[in-house]
């Protein structure tokens, strides 16, 4: 049989194409067959054990545990929570750079072959050279942040493992899973390089990506059990099955959400590799490379992150609507400044990623027919982005409340409500489309006949949608009570949508026909490039902050309603206390990342061979 | 336009990329650490439960106590204010407000005056949806007061009512809780002792024994039976399977009960639930108090400790946990030893 499985390389290289892809497709098609075997085992077992259950009436229920002193461990004096908290979060970080990576490589690597372009298919292996060390090392620690879970909270992990049954099992299959298909997919990159065989390869890519995106789902169930519990009873005993238990209310939100938040993560990551390759480059050909490498990642990274506020926006109703207090709690009560930060860094990354393409302009002597726009779309996002950070209520002494005439100031108060931060996080959003529309205009003289009619449309649909956020931002923001405040931004958001869809639509069209104009790689300032670190760093402690907040709308639960936490971390820390955290966690990544592209760039260096002196010499 | 080498390419001399690289993302990394160390600094505590004296309970610190559960753990404040997420019921006069909401055709539930609507609102809050909020199926954003995340106690939501009633000048007309199997409250309620269950059949219900026995009136069988536990074991066992349950697992049974019964149980409570459920084989109540345990030592010691001081009333001695007890009685064995 695995003579039979593995034959089919060989025939390729026969070039018995036809009977060689129905081999490979065998061999898929039994991997997934293996998968899904394990998981309907797994998962019937479960089921029976539940009828079991059931027709056993004598057979005690098994509750949620009350968890006691006794029910906690500590190594020494390290905090338990800061030790699960800093392993979890670098975890957290790997898997979603090793996970992102491999989707937009398999993208780049199609249109690679769509265009016939060599280079799509070096950039893309080289975006999986970068990455394969990071996979051996998210590994490490999962496995420390496992059996840490299970030496400092042994009696919730018991209850876990009860709820979740066999598809811990399951999860450690699709792990193997993903590490057989990992190497197989980067190790036959040049193996399965032309013609028939390149799809042979891009076929292991999606299932690699299949398997990839699987596990992140199955990882996402136990966070999202642990923040809206499903298919257990209010005393924690399960009721239902597997399928119940992970499809809580919030898994859905989740797994859109961190699937593109890792793409964006992934692509900023992979754009610091290029742009400190471009900076470190000796030649103008390297520096060419680096800096479409860097401007490829950058493209992923910032369209990826455009849709992620909406993601994030449905994650966020859904809470709601699971508990409106535990919306609160995150919005409005105690984690609310953590929003102030947000902004910062939300504003950071689209600050860089502005600055970039406006430098990146420079590339192509097209682009000074718009960088006339650029001081508007600048004042814009400077503005939007002073809103975002104005806090509503300020910590005031009494002295300053008398002088101020009250806790919110009379001009700059209204400014801190959701309504003006809904109306500038939009117009932010909308100014980078045009930055981002702009530079792919850079390199185009558009030809068809319409063009005029073309740019006036794009043109209203942007004043349209722009007023239209003012408007419903103002007025129903301010005018009118709460229900139709929420309901407003919905409207909002579907204006930045309409501009983002309809831009990319009819660019798409318009370009048909288009005369190219020349571009210069390696043109972009150095300073320009420095945005390109600036990105990931602004991901990575946004990803940390958000996953702190996403985690803390628990308060003092384990589990939200049947685990009280009541070791003696059951508080939620003080925002500075969080935030040394979270730059422990970014500094310990970058020193991994270093360490990865360490290792990247180590198997370019080859030794000279020594000069035998003594040889020489005689 | 040619690009030349040397407008773009690193010099001899220059710091090395790599220092240039980090430092500029150190120094990032700073500014947002910076930014999150100057906004204000909050802990959010988890609600502590303590005990509450119900015997020194007076309507004004019943009042009170319902206020402060109202900002607190009763977490009401979170959405009953001026943002607009709920009714901003601090500054409605809720008294008349409850008696206009009665006679609305849209009010659903059973409540006749505002004692029991406040209460209803509370544990069943979709009987009546204010205009303009709620959420679609005319359901309520509300959460269950007596219910996880929230559990406010009977005693608790009673002092909620009597606030709610009393903070606009109303008179209350919610009575003063007495005897109740749940007595917790919030810490800065009241400081009192708290008094203890009258009898061990009141105990075993307020700790929910019944839930997983078979005793009193429960057939359960989730935990071994205890209508005929004095026949299998001694006072001394009994009382060793309530404070730590996971010492001895019955055969057949998963060690699933709660280790914190010592932490909920007065002294007394505690000896009323081991004499009656070791009588529980057909036989009187054994009174015996020959074999001196731990905790009955510590309620010695507790109750001679109002000889030496006088600070201490027997009540406080008996009412006092279990495991605070055996604590004092430690505590004060020490400092004889070093008079």
């Amino acid at each position: 049989m695995l003579t039979y499985l593995f034959k089919p390389f060989a025939n390729i290289e026969k070039g018995e194409t036809k009977q060689s892809l129905l081999s490979v497709i065998l061999l898929l098609f039994s991997i997934v067959s293996v998968m899904l075997l394990t998981t309907e085992l797994a998962w019937s077992s479960e089921t029976a054990s539940a009828v079991e259950t059931a027709e056993e009436i004598s057979e005690p229920i098994k509750v949620a545990p009350k968890m006691g002193p006794s029910d906690y461990r500590q190594i020494g004096s390290v905090s338990s929570r800061a030790f699960v908290w800093v392993v979890a979060q670098l975890h957290l970080f790997l898997a979603a750079f090793v996970l992102a990576v491999p989707l937009f490589v398999t993208v780049i690597e199609w249109i690679g072959v769509k265009t016939g372009d060599q280079r799509y298919d070096d950039m893309a292996h080289e975006f999986m050279k970068v990455s394969m060390t990071a996979y051996s090392l998210t590994a490490l620690f999962g496995g420390t942040l496992a059996l840490s879970l299970f030496l400092l909270y042994p009696t919730f992990m018991a209850y876990m493992m009860e709820v979740f049954g066999n598809q811990v099992i399951v999860y450690a299959m699709l792990f193997f899973l993903e590490s057989g298909v990992l190497y197989i997919y980067y190790y036959s990159w040049y193996a399965l390089r032309y013609g028939n065989k390149k799809y042979v390869h891009l076929s292991l890519g999606v299932l690699l990506n299949g398997v990839g995106t699987t596990l992140l789902f199955v990882a996402n169930a136990w966070a999202t059990f642990m923040m809206a519990p499903s298919g257990v009873n209010e005393a924690g005993a399960v009721t239902g099955g597997i399928w119940d238990i992970m499809r809580g209310p919030l898994w859905n939100p989740l797994n859109l959400h961190r699937f593109v938040a890792n793409i964006a993560f992934g692509g900023a990551v992979v754009g610091a590799y290029a742009g400190y390759k471009m900076l470190s480059a000796r030649t103008m050909a390297q520096r060419a490379h680096y800096d479409w490498m860097g401007y490829t990642s950058n493209f992923i990274a910032v369209l990826a992150f455009l849709p992620l506020p909406f993601a994030g926006y449905w994650l966020m109703a859904e809470i709601y609507a699971y508990s409106q207090q535990m919306g609160i709690t995150a919005m409005g009560g105690i984690l609310a400044w953590l929003f102030i930060v947000q902004a910062v860094l939300i504003g950071t990354i689209l600050l860089a990623a502005n600055y970039y393409l406006w430098n990146g302009m420079s590339r192509c002597d097209g682009s000074k027919r718009y960088t006339w726009l650029i001081k508007y779309i600048a004042f814009t996002l400077v503005v939007s982005f002073l809103i975002w950070v104005t806090p509503h209520t300020l910590i005031l002494t009494a002295k300053e409340i008398a002088a101020l005439g009250g806790s919110h100031h009379p001009l700059l108060g209204p400014f801190g409500i959701m309504p003006a931060k809904n109306i500038a996080v939009n117009l932010m959003l909308i100014g980078t489309f045009l930055s981002f529309q702009l530079y792919r205009r850079s390199d185009k003289e558009i030809t068809v006949a319409w063009a005029g009619f073309g740019n006036a449309l794009m043109a209203t649909i942007y004043i349209v949608a722009i007023a239209n956020v003012i408007f419903l931002g103002v007025y129903y923001g301010y005018f009118t009570n709460t229900v139709y405040k929420v309901g407003s931004s919905v409207a909002q958001v579907m204006s930045t949508l309409i501009v983002i869809v309809a831009g990319v639509t009819i660019d798409t069209l318009m370009f048909k026909g288009a005369k190219t104009l020349p571009v210069t790689w390696g043109k972009i300032s150095n300073r320009g490039v420095y945005a390109l670190f600036a990105l990931p760093i602004a991901f990575t402690w946004l990803m940390a902050l958000m996953g702190y907040v996403r985690s803390s709308v628990r308060t003092h639960w384990h589990v939200y309603t049947v685990i009280k936490d009541n070791s003696t971390d059951n508080f939620i820390p003080n925002i500075g206390y969080a935030a040394n955290m979270m730059t422990v966690a970014t500094i310990a990544f970058l020193i991994l990342i270093l360490f990865i592209f360490w290792v990247a760039s180590l198997s370019e260096t080859k030794q000279e061979l020594p000069v035998n002196k003594n040889a020489n010499n005689s | 336009m040619e690009v030349t080498q040397e407008k773009f390419i690193k010099e001899e001399g220059d710091l090395p990329i790599i220092v240039k690289v980090l430092s500029f993302m150190l120094f990032m990394i700073l500014v947002f650490t910076g930014i999150s160390n100057l906004l204000p600094q909050v802990e959010g505590q988890a609600p502590k439960d303590t005990k509450v004296d119900l015997g020194a309970l007076t309507m004004e610190s019943y009042i009170a106590m319902g206020e402060t559960l109202f900002s607190g753990k009763g977490t009401c404040t979170l959405c009953h204010n001026n943002m607009g997420r709920a009714p901003d019921i601090p500054i409605m006069d809720m008294e008349a407000t409850a008696i206009e909401r009665l006679k609305d055709p849209q009010y659903k539930g059973k409540a006749k005056d505002s004692e029991s609507y406040f209460q209803e609102s509370m544990i069943a809050p979709s009987e009546y949806i204010v205009a303009g909020f709620g959420k679609q199926g005319d359901t309520s954003t509300m959460p269950i007061i007596n219910k996880a995340p929230i559990e406010l106690t009977e005693v608790e939501m009673g002092a909620i009512v009597a606030y709610l009633q009393a903070k606009d000048g109303g008179q209350p007309t919610v009575e003063l809780p007495t005897d109740a199997p749940a007595i917790e409250a919030s810490p800065a309620a009241s400081a009192e002792p708290p008094k203890p269950t009258e009898n061990a059949q009141a105990v075993l219900i307020k700790n929910a024994c019944t839930a997983c026995h078979a005793v009193l009136e429960s057939p359960s069988t989730i935990g071994p039976e205890l209508k005929a536990v004095g026949s299998r074991l001694s006072k001394e066992e009994i009382r060793q399977s309530i404070i730590n349950p996971s010492a001895v697992i019955a055969e057949g049974y998963p060690p699933i009960m709660p280790p914190d019964f010592a932490d909920k149980m007065m002294v007394r409570e505690l000896e009323m639930v081991v004499d009656f459920l070791y009588a529980s084989k057909g036989s009187a109540i054994n009174t015996d108090t020959e074999k001196a345990e731990p905790v009955e030592e510590a309620k010695k010691q507790a109750t001679d400790a109002e000889v030496v001081d006088g600070s201490v009333t027997d009540t406080m001695a008996a009412d006092t946990p279990v495991e605070d007890q055996i604590e004092n009685k430690q505590d004060t064995t020490e400092q004889k030893g070093k008079e």
